[in-house]
């Protein structure tokens, strides 16, 4: 019992950690149709910010709360300016976009790797995130817990962001039609920058946040990158309420399978459960409702 | 000059200057190390020429042809490791097992100690697990980014699965050290040069193969696939059997490639077949030309003699070049080099049409020739679409 829901916690939080990546992720691709490869390198950025910022603050509770605004602003910056040197002269080439953001991304890699070089770096965790609670006689590391609390608190966040104010209203009227949208009278162009530079943003999040429960390496961000995505494509492009859904039981059940089989094999059976998902919503779990073909 | 080459006459011409440069010329002309390593080159093209079919004719975007090429990379591997043993060993064991597993040849591993089954499993297993994923993912009309996203995932999932089994796959380390090819020693630089022939004279096939499909019926289909899908659907077709059998014969080709690959390089590990290599087979397709037919094969070999070149005495460069090839080529030339010509005749013919005046005032306008017009329009076939479906 302890070790099932040990199981279930980890999935959990592996899930949150997807969620924070796969938000960004989302809200560009639904927005823009934009595939964003260096959207795992804005995650690194957002690590390294966090691990430069312990370096002048020393105290580990303190820079870890400086770190996550920063590391917001830093992602989201370096999106903005992909956004406004490449991707916005290829809204029309979606599958192209993919292909100039991996370029971009090992460039971000190699130098990462030529500033802090090769090895991985540590970020100490604050004392008070050390140590576990017992969640009905199961360990829970604090580490992990404050992760699900944050991508949740982003979450929530966002979702304000959308509902409640202009800003959202123009991103959803240019997520569900970009044409009718430009005739109202919403400058596009503007929406789509600053929808760039939330979701970059929040891949530097949970770049900090990974800090906590791993080494920062300049390839952070190829481990997370496959599986963002899988999340995007499982819950439906644009729909946070799919990519809530999908993260967490992409998280759980990789975790569950990882316990009962191999962590390889694991993988796999994840892969073949989405291609088989896909066969019954080829869309995602939600998916938005329009009258065109495709 | 254009229009000769993508005549009958110049094809087949072009053909010859090929098979000349690479079976006549380059035996005599390198030693036997630059022969081997043109080999490896030879392999990675032979990969590009299915992806040129399947991505730059049929507009799926495969992230994932790793895991074709490392499929009949690994089934080779396993013969020449079984064999090896045979003749070698004694006890029929391959070395790495005796060494990290049970010492005993697992049951999967015994099909590919016979050679014929080998060959054929080399060019059927890639082949069909492309048709049922291509099944799978095109009757349900996935399509685009989803598709390149499913096909990135497999290339993960291969590359985790073939490291958690270290003692069947060899794990990281992969399948090396093989001494035997079907009994002919591999270290005899006449054995080499047979392998290099052979991978040549593969690679000749599969132009050959590409060029007569993209000139058939079911070439234009394709192209008519890419650019309109649901107006081929209205006309009666079925897509998605067009797009499965374009990535099929782009699968089994990359399979070809990797059983080649074994023997000429000696080595298979999953560094060969993961994400990382399954993306950069793409970038020499992109700089040769996508839609073109000798546009891959041309920008996969120079890719991989500069990678070679460069990547050895500047590590560090050579990543950041790639990647600035990536964001240049795709991102302002997406029809690679071969569209230059056409994008310096369309410039020409800008400027001639700005200025029109000064001409004539300088002195009367030449008459227009009636007959030749002074370009042929364009081959929309070499054209890279504007993909404008989400």
């Amino acid at each position: 019992m302890e070790l099932l829901i040990g199981q279930m916690f980890a999935g959990l939080s592996l899930g949150s950690v997807l969620l924070l990546a796969a938000l960004g992720l989302s809200l560009t691709f639904g927005q823009m149709g934009v595939i964003n490869m260096a959207h795992g390198e804005f995650m690194m950025a957002g690590a390294y910010t966090a691990f430069v910022v312990q370096r002048s603050i020393s105290d580990a509770g303190v820079s870890l709360l400086v770190s996550i605004p920063l590391g917001f602003l830093v992602g989201g910056l370096l999106g903005l300016v992909l956004e406004a040197v490449l991707l916005r002269r290829m809204y029309h080439r979606p599958l192209d976009t993919l292909l100039v953001t991996f370029g971009v991304a090992i460039i971000l890699q190699q130098a990462a790797r030529d500033i802090f070089g090769a090895p991985s770096v540590d970020v100490r965790a604050p004392a008070w995130l050390q140590g576990n609670i017992e969640l009905l006689g199961a360990p829970i590391p604090l580490t992990r817990l404050f992760i699900l609390l944050l991508s949740l608190l982003c979450l929530a966040g966002l979702v304000l962001v959308l509902k409640a104010t202009p800003l959202g209203r123009r991103i959803r009227a240019a997520v569900l039609n970009r044409d009718l949208a430009e005739t109202s009278g919403i400058s596009t162009r503007r929406t789509d920058q600053l929808t760039f530079f939330i979701g970059s943003g929040l891949a530097g999040v949970a770049g900090v946040a990974v800090t906590l429960i791993g080494s920062t390496g300049p390839y952070l961000g190829t481990n997370y990158i496959v599986d963002a995505f899988l999340v995007v494509v499982a819950g439906g492009v644009g729909q946070i309420k799919g990519a809530v859904i999908a993260a967490f039981a992409l998280g759980v059940l990789q975790s569950v399978f990882e316990f009962s089989t191999t962590a390889s094999i694991g993988k796999v059976l994840i892969l073949v459960l989405i291609v088989g998902f896909l066969q019954l919503r080829p869309q995602g779990i939600f998916s938005l409702k329009t009258r065109s073909l495709t | 000059m254009s229009t000769f080459l993508q005549s009958r006459w110049g094809v087949l011409t072009g053909f010859a200057v090929g098979a000349v440069l690479l079976l006549v010329l380059a035996p005599t002309g390198l030693s036997v190390f630059n022969l081997a390593l043109l080999g490896k080159f030879i392999c990675f093209a032979i990969v590009a020429v299915g992806i040129g079919l399947a991505w730059g004719r049929g507009g799926m975007l495969t992230l994932g042809q790793g895991v074709f090429f490392g499929l009949g990379a690994y089934i080779m591997a396993m013969h020449l490791k079984l064999a090896d043993a045979f003749l070698f060993g004694g006890s029929g064991v391959p070395d790495f097992m005796s060494l990290y597993g049970s010492g005993e040849v697992p049951g999967w591993w015994e099909p590919f100690r016979s050679p014929v089954v080998t060959l054929i499993a080399v060019v059927l297993v890639p082949g069909l697990v492309a048709l049922v994923l291509g099944l799978a993912v095109f009757k349900r009309r996935v399509k685009g980014a989803y598709f390149a996203i499913l096909s990135q995932a497999l290339a993960a999932a291969f590359a985790v699965f073939l490291i958690g089994q270290q003692a069947t796959t060899g794990g990281s380390n992969g399948l090396s050290g093989f001494r035997s090819f079907f009994g002919f020693d591999l270290k005899d630089p006449s054995n080499k040069l047979m392998l290099y022939s052979i991978a040549a004279v593969v690679l000749l096939l599969a132009v050959g193969t590409s060029r007569q499909l993209m000139n058939s019926r079911f070439g234009e289909l394709l192209i008519a696939v890419r650019d309109q899908e649901e107006r081929v659907r209205f006309l009666g077709y079925d897509p998605a059997t067009i797009k499965t059998v374009a990535y099929v014969i782009a699968a089994v080709m990359a399979g070809i490639a990797g059983a080649l690959f074994v023997p000429i390089v000696g080595i298979i590990s999953p560094a060969d077949v993961g994400v990382i290599p399954s993306i950069a087979f793409l970038i020499g397709v992109a700089i040769g030309g996508r839609a073109t037919l000798l546009g891959p094969v041309l920008g996969a070999l120079s890719v991989a003699i500069a990678q070679a070149s460069l990547s050895s005495t500047f590590p560090s460069f050579w990543v950041y070049f790639q990647g600035l090839l990536f964001v240049l080529v795709i991102g302002f030339m997406p029809g690679g080099l071969a569209s230059l010509p056409g994008l310096v005749s369309r410039l020409r013919r800008h400027r001639a049409e700005q200025h029109p005046t000064e001409q004539r005032k300088t002195e009367p306008a030449p008459p227009r020739p009636i007959l030749a017009p002074e370009s042929a329009p364009p081959a929309t076939a070499t054209e890279v679409p504007e993909e404008a479906s989400r």
